[in-house]
């Protein structure tokens, strides 16, 4: 096997990702600690234990449960790794994944640690917020680098399946994000303090819940290991989270609630509550999805499986209101909004939005109701984070600075947070443009073919040259040669296939992909099922706009890398805050 | 699974053990909670002053009309004055001045 799978052996099986999990649980703590002397030093006595107590149930599962150590007689020729395992993504996708998933302990343990210590001013926030972007960062892009991975290697055609495991992901994700949302109001007004803590209690544990659904076996999955007796102890742990984290924060509510009300239900703030209300509702109605076969077994004696449409459904009831208001919020003021300059504010980008909205009902993307409502919200949100770039620009301009560039630099400067924000924002509205374009607008095709013989799909024509077999050094490969034209015009010769694994029996899909980066379209083509007469049964996918969703990837880590660059200004102002508390004299 | 409730028993002992003293020792910020008023206020104080910017950005951009703008300086301007008020040194202790601190931290919803 290459050196890089028996690197990536380590977390391929169930044993070694809990060991990999303690490794990376143990890094960050570390680095969090190291890192937040300055900041937070006073909370880390509590922190610091909080941090250990994980990390000693993590030790404690590998030590005394599912020992990765255990040995066990060689066979003949080695198992080796699973071959759907034996892919680049493997070696990139679960490290990812686990620094997004492990670096959300983090906050939990500055919040909690600020609670047991009635610590509850801004320090545990800021803290929690920088580790929060960071783990956020790392587990949103593993979520769309597994997305790739499911859509180059598996070969049906799709990217995300609302598997319970992808699902179980995704969760901590929408609830950190809502958690990012809610925070800035904390620092901004000194509100949703409660709320904030409840959220980041929330994330962590639906990150156990994760683990628990990938680790324990007791859900049937594409990513799940086999049965294993950690169940009931991962249960039992998120069970002493969740009550440990309700206990404290209700001992604490006396001194977290605050009685400073919204001003108005026009409002900056107001926005991030109604996006919090949702992104919660959201994760909690996946939550219920997934655990909902757990619960049907355990009470009927059978597993009710649900499937996608009900998480489709959801997508569209939370999704939609949420893709407007990432174009509404940045546009309305923090406090109030009066109704005219709201108005004046939002004219433009509805403008736009309405026009784009046009254009497209003539195209027909009226053939989807809900993909033409998302990409007319797109347009908006789209104009909506250019205006707010112009308009910045524009004032900065105005406040002395000498060019445009300078007022530009300085304006995101000024704010990285804000700005960096927004780029992820225009991240979700290229994410929903591949979406909505791949999943409403595409088109697929199957037909059994003889050598010399064609099909066609979506303006593409493949021709079935034939079939080759090779040997590889772990593996046979078969492939089917394509000659691939679009309306008329050779594009070249593609090939797709299958391997097959001689020690374990085992076969996998090779897709062959053309990409149109000019068009974001991709045609995928599926060599199903090969004949020993020659013939192949062909599926062809093409999926516009596809290309747009990684994309998204790059532009949303270059948003998170910008909202999460240490801030000299941030640092200077908590320097200045210790100081002038250390020097504020005591009266009596 | 013998060993392993034995391992966590030992484990939660030693837990309890480590902590209890956060718990049952001598309050440690006994001293400190004139320190963490003064942290809240200078905090309240920064949030304060952060607002007027804001405000002012915002009407710059056009997101706050003249006439909001000119009713909430004037509220964001009193508030910050009551904070840096609240924060000022005592030149001659009066019987009013616990009582206008107090005052002050209510009004910008500090420690309640």
């Amino acid at each position: 096997m290459p050196l890089g799978y028996t690197l990536a052996a380590l977390w391929s099986g169930q044993e070694g990702s809990l060991l990999l999990w303690l490794l990376v649980l143990t890094g960050v703590s570390a680095a969090a600690v190291l890192l937040n002397k300055r900041l937070v030093g006073d909370v880390l006595p509590w922190t610091v234990p909080i941090l250990a107590g994980i990390g000693t149930y993590f030790a404690f599962i590998p030590n005394a449960v599912a020992s990765p150590f255990a040995t066990q007689p060689p066979p003949p020729n080695g198992v080796g790794m699973n071959a759907s395992l034996q892919n680049p993504y493997m070696m990139i996708h679960p490290p990812l994944l686990y620094l997004g998933y492990v670096g959300l302990t983090v906050p939990f343990a500055f919040a909690m640690a600020a609670l047991v210590s009635r610590r509850i001013d801004e320090r545990w926030v800021v803290a929690s917020r920088r580790w929060t972007i960071f783990s956020w960062t790392f587990l949103g892009v593993a979520i769309l680098l597994g997305a790739k991975w499911a859509y180059e290697s598996i070969g049906w055609g799709g990217y995300y399946a609302w598997d319970p495991v992808e699902n179980a992901a995704l969760m901590p994700w929408l609830a950190a994000t809502a958690f990012l949302h809610s925070v800035m109001v904390q620092e901004k007004k000194n509100m949703l303090r409660v709320w904030n803590v409840v959220l980041i209690a929330l994330t962590f544990s639906l990150t156990l819940f994760g683990t628990f659904l990938t680790r324990s076996g007791v859900i049937n999955s594409i990513h799940s290991f086999s049965q294993s007796s950690i169940g009931g102890w991962f249960l039992a742990f998120i069970a002493v989270v969740a009550v440990g984290s309700a206990v404290l924060i209700l001992a604490r509510l006396s001194i977290l609630r605050t009685p400073i009300k919204f001003e108005s239900l026009a409002s900056r703030e107001a926005a991030f509550l109604y996006n919090n209300l949702l992104l919660v509702a959201f994760a909690l109605t996946m939550l219920w999805g997934v655990a909902f076969p757990l619960l049907s077994q355990m009470l009927r004696g059978v597993p009710i499986t649900v499937g996608p449409p009900y998480y489709n459904f959801f997508l569209k009831i939370f999704g939609l209101p949420l893709l407007l208001l990432m174009g509404i919020g940045p546009l309305l003021a923090w406090r109030r909004a009066s109704l005219r300059s709201f108005a004046r504010a939002v004219a433009w980008p509805l403008l736009f939005a309405l026009l784009i909205g046009a254009m497209l009902l003539r195209a027909g993307a009226g053939s989807s109701p809900a993909g033409l409502v998302a990409y007319t919200f797109s347009a908006f949100v789209i104009a909506a984070v250019l205006l707010e770039f112009v308009r910045g620009t524009r004032a900065r301009k105005e406040l002395g600075d000498a060019t445009w560039a300078g007022a530009f630099t300085s304006l995101v400067a000024r704010n990285r947070r804000r700005y960096g924000g927004y780029v992820s924002h225009a991240a979700v509205v290229l994410l929903t443009i591949g979406v909505v374009g791949s999943s409403v607008y595409g088109s697929t095709r199957t037909a059994h073919l003889q050598a010399g013989q064609a099909m066609s799909v979506g303006g593409y024509t493949a021709t079935y040259l034939g079939a080759t077999l090779k040997h590889g050094a772990n593996h046979d490969e078969l492939r089917g040669q394509f000659m691939l034209e679009y309306q008329g015009k050779r594009i070249g010769v593609v090939a797709a296939g299958k391997n097959h694994y001689n020690v374990e029996q085992f076969f996998s899909n090779a897709v062959g992909l053309h990409t149109d980066w000019l068009r974001a379209e991709d045609v995928m083509l599926i060599g199903d099922q090969f004949d020993k007469d020659g013939s192949v049964f062909l599926k062809i996918a093409v999926n516009p706009l596809i290309d747009l969703i990684w994309i998204a990837g790059i532009v949303f880590l270059f948003g998170s890398v910008v909202a999460m660059w240490p801030d000299a200004r941030e640092q200077q102002q908590l320097a200045r805050r210790s100081r002038d508390v250390a020097t504020r004299p005591v009266t009596a | 699974m013998l060993p392993a409730i034995l391992a966590v028993a030992v484990v939660v002992a030693a837990l309890v053990y480590v902590v209890h003293p956060f718990f049952h020792g001598a309050e440690p910020q006994a001293a400190g909670t004139g320190a963490r008023e003064g942290l809240e206020l200078v905090e309240e104080r920064d949030r304060a002053l952060a607002a007027l910017k804001e405000l002012e950005f915002d009407h710059r951009t056009g997101k706050v009309s003249d006439a909001d703008y000119r009713e909430l300086v004037g509220q964001l301007r009193r508030r910050a004055v009551e904070v840096l008020r609240s924060l000022e040194p005592e030149q001659t202790p009066t019987r009013s001045a616990p009582r206008r601190r107090a005052k002050g931290r209510a009004r910008a919803g500090v420690g309640s």
